[in-house]
């Protein structure tokens, strides 16, 4: 039977020749992604209700990012019991304050083609990028994958996505996300999205990854990318080497999907979502009358090396607008050094832009960077919802590095083509 | 504990797309569940999570519990003694969270017809709902036997304990 690498790897992971949609199977979990948020804290006090230990602390990969560096006394207790919980139960994956998790799995050569992966957030969808299956699941069934090292779903049924085309100047994947946000809906639940053609085969890892975090918005099971040289090159530049049979997870030429989209790189222009949904997308031109009290370059899906330089790009030689401030928080430990490295970040500062620590921060109005009442934030993150990263009345809109630059200069939304 | 006996409560109607940030907001993400409970959904109905009465039952239009994978959010509802949850569709992870929790979630048909505060009997293994205040009945999917399973049990945990749980130290 002909099928979708989603389900080549659901069938693996569960023991059988073939995974049929719709079938409810029981997979063995090759890795789990805990984080500070729903980890430890959430799991350690269930675990010592069962009466029960971790399956196998060597396929355990815990994380601090949401809480990080604590603000208060309740984060700062959140983050001690993550470091015992790693003491208690000897995982040597611990990777503390090192960045958010989804970037450091990739930084760390974590992620294999066809492994089958599960994190404890809802864009572990990100870990798709690698042609593995990764999904997000709640605290209290990441607590039966730490006992058990199983977990049970629905095979899902897979959309298609495929680019053809070029980039215009100023247009990313990012973009991309948004745009597909508003095209295919956030109401894709128990499906997979594969992302392919020539313009996702063209891109570096950091923009893939850009794809299948958002397919989290889409709704989706997972989003995925096959497998290809560039995947390779990204894993050994970890120091790992890529499994033996790494470009043989690909779904079958004849395999079955629920629906095949194909789009024009060429004809996208940069996108903005507006409040409080990420499908609330239109070009970026269409917003620029809007005053922004706040720019934003944070989270795993906006805040890598790339986009710091991309941000650095716009911000070369000019200055952050007089009554806008621009933060700016880079995902990860790597992402900072390199930044610091070739100077992206001295030109961000020299812009006016104010450095945070690594981590989820202000995405989730966890960390630095709360917004106030009524006040409008343009955003390199993934969710604008209401609410999201602060307090209720407050407005965020969501766009690229590029976009989120442009405006901070503007001190209002601009379409970052002008500036490149 | 929460069996799959038919449930009575009055209806809370939402709209399409509500989200787990509005369920379980960020701002009380470190308090326990009892102080985020309280902040269920404020920001769309700031009655809601004062008046709500243990038994109600809370309708959602498309894509229910949209968002991060925070069980805060179906806890939030336990919490808040909510007897089932009913919308036209559910988020993945909100749905597997709920459920995990020994909450029934069924997903409604296109013509159904609930005005906040009807009465309403759901059937989830039956798989109807009554809205007795208009005096009309629906079929929906009942919930798969497997699922039912964990609900009958209270959700996940129980089930884990009957199963899995295994003497250790600590
Ligand atoms: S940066 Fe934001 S979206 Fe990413 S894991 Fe942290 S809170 Fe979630």
């Amino acid at each position: 039977m002909a099928q979708t690498l989603v389900q080549k790897i659901i069938a693996r992971a569960a023991g059988q020749d073939v995974a049929r949609c719709g079938e409810i199977v029981t997979c063995n979990v090759d890795l789990a992604l805990l984080l500070d948020s729903g980890g430890p804290r959430r799991i350690w006090p269930r675990l010592k209700e069962l009466g029960a230990g971790v399956w196998d602390p060597d396929k355990i990969v815990l994380m601090t990012d949401h809480f990080v560096p604590a603000v208060d006394a309740q984060s700062a207790a959140i983050l001690k019991l993550t470091r015992e919980f790693a003491c208690h139960f000897g995982i040597e994956k611990f990777f503390d304050m090192k960045g958010i998790g989804h970037v450091v799995l990739a930084e760390q050569g974590l992620l294999q083609p066809g492994m089958f992966a599960v994190g404890g957030d809802s864009h572990s969808t990100n870990g798709g990028a690698f042609g593995c299956y990764m999904a997000g699941f709640g605290a209290i069934e990441m607590t039966g994958v730490v006992v058990t090292g199983q977990i049970w779903l629905q095979v899902p049924e897979t959309i298609r996505v495929d680019w053809f085309g070029e980039f215009a100047k100023g247009v990313v994947a990012k973009d991309m996300s948004l745009y597909l946000c508003r095209e295919l809906g956030m109401d894709n639940a128990f499906r997979a999205v594969e992302f392919g053609g020539e313009t996702v085969r063209s891109m570096g890892m950091f923009e893939r990854m850009v794809l299948t975090n958002m397919a989290a918005e889409l709704g989706a099971e997972t989003g995925l990318v096959e497998p290809d040289d560039i995947t390779l090159e990204a894993i050994r530049a970890a120091g790992v080497e890529p499994a033996a049979d790494a470009l043989e997870w690909r779904s079958d030429p004849d395999a079955v999907y629920l629906a095949r989209h194909e789009f024009d790189a060429a004809r996208l222009v940069p996108q903005v979502a507006a409040p409080h949904r990420p499908s609330n997308s239109g070009p970026a031109d269409d917003y620029c009358d809007v005053a922004v009290d706040q720019a934003y370059i944070g989270a795993c899906v906006g805040a890598k090396h790339n986009d710091l330089q991309m941000a650095a790009e716009v911000l070369q030689g000019r200055k952050v607008a007089p009554g806008t401030r621009l933060l700016v928080a880079p995902s990860s430990q790597q992402t900072m050094a390199l930044a610091a490295a070739d100077g992206t970040l001295a030109t961000l500062v020299e812009a006016g832009a104010t450095l945070l620590p690594t981590g989820c921060g202000a995405c989730a109005a966890l960390g630095a960077g709360v917004l106030a009442e009524d006040e409008v934030c343009i955003s390199s993150t993934n969710r604008n919802f209401q609410g999201r990263m602060g307090a209720n009345s407050s407005r965020v809109y969501l766009a690229s590095p590029y976009t989120v630059a442009a405006s901070a200069v503007m001190g209002r939304i601009a379409d970052p083509r002008e500036f490149l | 504990m929460i069996d799959s006996d038919p449930i009575y409560g009055r209806a809370w109607v939402f709209g399409d797309e509500i989200n787990t940030d509005t369920m379980a907001p960020g701002l009380y993400f470190k308090e326990p569940i009892e102080v985020m409970a309280r902040h269920c959904l404020e920001a769309v109905d700031p009655e809601f999570a004062a008046s709500v009465k243990p038994g109600d039952i809370v309708v959602g239009g498309s894509n229910f519990g949209v968002g991060s994978a925070r069980e805060q959010a179906a806890m939030a509802f336990r919490e808040l003694g909510v007897g089932a949850i009913l919308a036209r569709s559910f988020s993945r992870i909100f749905y597997r969270n709920a459920i995990n929790f020994g909450l029934p979630l069924l997903t409604l048909p296109a013509d159904a017809e609930i005005r906040a505060g009807d009465l309403l009997e759901v059937d989830p293994v039956g798989g109807t709902i009554d809205n007795t205040t208009l005096g009309k009945r629906y079929a929906v999917e009942p919930i798969p036997a497997h699922l039912m399973t964990m609900i009958d049990a209270g959700g996940l945990l129980p089930w884990l304990k009957d199963r899995y749980a295994k003497p250790q130290k600590f």
